[in-house]
């Protein structure tokens, strides 16, 4: 058990800098922005978006465009695709070596299939966002 | 090693799950789940279970918090004003509490299973991830095929439903 754990840690070291240094980085950047910050007084109106001009007049949110939706949605469905990859990239090699090919035009069928979805799409023109 | 990052995942859970409730801004509140559900993943890690724990970051963290923000988006939900705490209020739900965790405490703990500590899973050396891959794509060809194409309907209808003037 202690061995197995050791190996663990060690293959998940590199993920533990990275959280690590992700961190690190956000906390660096609000120290800073926070004492140097610190320079001038602070008023109610420093803190506000706009020093001068006009009062914003609308409402602080504003509506949000069907278009997310459309964004969303497809990023879901893409992402299932990637769940199945997943398992699919992990066992490839060792597939190939002990069943043959199948495995590959399995995915290809797959993503063919989703390949179309995509194409339809972009044909569509859900990927403009100007429009 | 392992128990030690059982009760820091388990700890920050909860604590995440705290601030989905206490914090009053929505959008704070989703990212607080965001957070509950990675550290519910880190314990499916440490519970070998490899292929559920990225499904939940995947699915649960990316896929339908999309949703979570997009009805925070759709419903224009603004940040919650503070409310007076009513004291009366504040202890009888804190009866009503107090009476349903001691219901729950002796409900569960006069069952024999919550003592018993599960069998580890045999695993022959080979990761959850391989198993369901090799699962996958030596029985489960075909109704692969067919969830891509449930897909792709289900792309067809998301366009079709979201834009009124297509070309």
């Amino acid at each position: 058990m202690g061995k197995w754990w050791g190996v663990m840690l060690e293959e998940y070291l590199p993920a533990l800098v990275h959280v690590v240094v992700g961190i690190g980085f956000a906390v660096v950047a609000l120290l800073t922005n926070f004492l140097l910050g610190r320079a001038g007084a602070r008023s109610k109106a420093k803190d506000t978006p706009y020093e001068c001009g006009m009062l914003p007049a609308i409402e602080e949110q504003p509506r949000f465009s069907v278009k997310f939706y459309l964004v969303a949605m497809l990023f879901i469905l893409f992402d299932i695709e990637v769940v199945f990859m997943y398992p699919w990239a992990v066992v490839f090699r060792e597939y190939l070596e002990r069943e043959g090919v199948l495995i590959f035009w399995s995915m290809m069928g797959f993503i063919g299939i989703l390949l179309v979805a995509f194409l339809y799409a972009l044909r569509k023109g859900a990927m403009e966002w100007s429009r | 090693m392992q128990l030690a990052i059982f009760w820091i995942f388990s700890v920050l859970m909860l604590l995440f799950a705290g601030l989905v409730v206490v914090m009053r801004n929505p959008v704070a509140s989703a990212l607080s789940l965001v957070m509950c559900f990675i550290c519910l993943a880190g314990l499916y890690f440490t519970l070998d279970a490899f292929f559920i724990g990225i499904i939940q970051i995947l699915v649960y963290a990316g896929a339908v918090m999309v949703l979570f923000l997009f009805i925070i988006m759709l419903l224009n939900l603004k940040e919650e004003v503070a409310r007076r705490l009513k004291l009366s209020a504040f202890f009888g739900g804190g009866l009503v509490l107090c009476g349903f965790v001691y219901a729950m405490v002796k409900a569960v703990i006069n069952l024999p299973e919550v003592w018993q500590t599960a069998p580890k899973l045999e695993t022959g050396g080979i990761s959850d991830v391989a198993r369901i891959g090799f699962k996958l794509f030596e029985t489960y060809n075909m109704p692969l095929q067919i969830v891509g194409v449930i897909l792709l309907v289900a792309t067809i209808g998301v366009v079709f439903l979201s834009s009124r003037q297509l070309r």
